[in-house]
């Protein structure tokens, strides 16, 4: 077995994603190679290298990887692939984006969110926002696979030492260019990666009375998320979503305030260690998957539970 | 310039999906179905790009079962032009829908082809990244803003961190995310209009594409019960739980 992953970075630093993946290759055995494509990235590529399991690094500097441009990394992925059984990508909107092309132009099929690893070609997926698992069962020569984050723990970031080879650039398309970025400022941690996530629903009522759930993030240290009905409310942006349609969040602790727990959000979150629902209506169903549940007006309950943090 | 939209029939999003006692799939018998929520924000988006006069015609494009004639209705009902049904009873994988859609794409010369960003039953999210990678036309998938510029697009893109935008060069394939638009409601008159705009039935065998893949469900699970909770009384009674029952915070 010989694994390829597509290392995700920002800043100079990798995303903490890559660590889910290079998990998901360690269920599936062998030998693991990151590849870094960007534009001065080497500090990414040697992080890479110090990743535990990581058995080889590739590297390619050019400036037609410094954006996360979908033609230019399928390309350059594509001119590798057939080396390797498998190639996989983290379950990112930047992985989502590149993955299935680099499948079609294989002429295999792609495995999007695999949650867990029965064997080298048979993989657990969710279906229908969760609500069933398939078992899916690969025949084709290259497995292009998209790992779901949230169910894979990540690895240790050090204890490898893969030797770094540089690969050589792809001709970049002339069909897309990257225009510019609106990147949402937060204090916070992100969402996919906290450790503790608060999220508001329809229940808060307006966009301005998040300033209590934000009150409760700085002190826990919280990332803050939102259901899609608080969403499509206008109450917060999007990239607050958490469900189906939103991201997907496993955190230690994750508190529903005010969401009553439609499919597509509970899609999104029950895979966090510990659920908190406070929600006045008892006959919500997010107090099915909580395992902690205030029946409270959350008008009450946030600004006493604000208070009873700060004991 | 011609769009293509593409439409696909699901479970309705409001109904709770149910694993067949064989575990071979879900249950999709005497269910409501509609058409997936991410493809009315395509066919909405198609329209509003003909009515502000950068295209010509709204043609829907369904794979699947005859019933998927009714998708197709919704979308023309919608105020499409009309439809092509690839007819197939079997459930096929992202990867031969985007070969047959390549299909329609080379018999049809759209300017732009607009799908949805996922089906809410597979939850793919491929198809549009694998029909742009098999016909060579542009990509923008994830799409919040689409704004043209002489023959090229500037969209708006949702990712992990917020926006970005990007210049794509049509023909350009766009998978839309949910903050593009809010779909329109097809008015009654318009409902009884669609029933008369063409639509065409291909049969799958018709196509010559070759739709079998290396990827087949052993079965079909249901997902793993969280157990059930305790209600309590309090916010202090939370808060002392949290610490030293679950030792969370």
């Amino acid at each position: 077995m010989s694994i390829l992953i597509l290392a995700e970075h920002e800043g100079g630093a990798l995303r903490p994603a890559t660590l889910n993946v290079v998990a998901a290759a360690k269920a599936i055995g062998g030998d693991i190679t990151v590849l870094v494509a960007g534009h001065n990235a080497g500090d990414v590529a040697t992080a890479a290298g110090q990743i535990d399991g990581v058995s080889k690094v590739l590297h390619c500097d050019d400036a037609a990887y410094e954006h996360e441009l979908a033609e230019n990394l399928s390309a350059l992925v594509l001119s590798i692939a057939e080396s390797y059984t498998h190639v996989m990508f983290a379950a990112t909107a930047a992985g989502k984006n590149v993955m299935p092309r680099v499948a079609a132009l294989l002429d295999v099929s792609a495995i999007s969110d695999i949650t867990d690893v029965v064997s080298d070609d048979t993989f657990i997926r969710p279906i229908y926002a969760g609500n069933a698992m398939a078992t899916v069962k690969s025949t084709d020569k290259v497995k292009v696979i998209g790992v779901r984050t949230t169910s894979f723990e990540a690895g240790a970031e050090s204890g490898g030492s893969a030797a770094i080879e540089s690969l050589a650039a792809v001709a970049a398309s002339d069909l897309v260019s990257f225009v510019g970025q609106e990147l949402s400022k937060s204090d916070r941690p992100e969402l996919t990666s906290a450790d503790i996530v608060i999220s508001g629903g329809r229940g808060m009522q307006s966009g301005d009375n998040f300033v209590m759930i934000d009150e409760i993030a700085a002190k826990l240290n919280a990332a803050v998320g939102a259901s899609r009905a608080a969403v499509d409310a206008g109450f917060v942006p999007n990239e607050y979503q958490v469900g189906q349609t939103g991201k997907v969040v496993a955190p230690n602790l994750y508190i529903a305030v005010g969401i009553s727990g439609a499919i597509q959000h509970l899609a999104g979150m029950k895979d966090s260690k510990v659920i908190v629902a406070i929600n006045k209506d008892e006959e919500a169903p997010i107090f099915q998957v909580a395992d902690y549940g205030l029946v409270a007006d959350l008008f009450d309950a946030l600004p006493e539970l604000s208070k009873a943090l700060d004991g | 310039m011609k769009i293509l939209v593409g439409v696909k029939r699901v479970l309705d999003y409001n109904v709770k999906a149910r694993v067949k006692a064989d575990k071979s799939g879900i249950e999709l018998a005497n269910v409501k179905m509609s058409m997936n929520p991410f493809d009315e924000i395509a066919v909405e988006e198609a329209l509003r790009i003909k009515e502000a006069g950068n295209a010509e015609e709204v043609i829907v494009v369904s794979i699947g079962p005859s019933q998927s004639q009714e998708t197709i209705r919704t979308g023309l009902a919608m105020g499409a032009d009309r439809g092509i049904l690839i007819e197939t009873d079997d459930l096929l994988e992202p990867l031969a829908i985007a070969k047959l859609f390549k299909h329609v794409v080379e018999k049809e010369s759209p300017g732009l082809v607009v799908l949805g960003k996922q089906a809410i039953d597979g939850d793919n999210n491929q198809t549009a990244q694998m029909l742009s990678a098999l016909t060579g036309m542009a990509q923008a998938t994830f799409a919040s803003k689409v704004e043209f510029d002489g023959d090229h697009l500037n969209v708006t893109r949702e990712v992990d961190a917020g926006l970005e935008t990007i210049r794509v060069k049509s023909p350009a394939i766009v998978s839309t995310d949910l903050r593009l638009n809010e779909p329109r409601y097809a008015k009654l008159p318009n409902i009884m209009k669609a029933k008369k705009k063409p639509l065409e039935i291909i049969p799958v065998a018709d196509t010559g594409v070759d739709v079998s893949v290396g990827l087949s469900v052993v079965e079909v699970n249901e997902p793993p019960e969280r157990e059930a909770g305790v209600i309590v009384s309090s916010v202090a009674e939370l808060v002392e739980k949290l610490r030293n029952e679950a030792k969370v915070i």
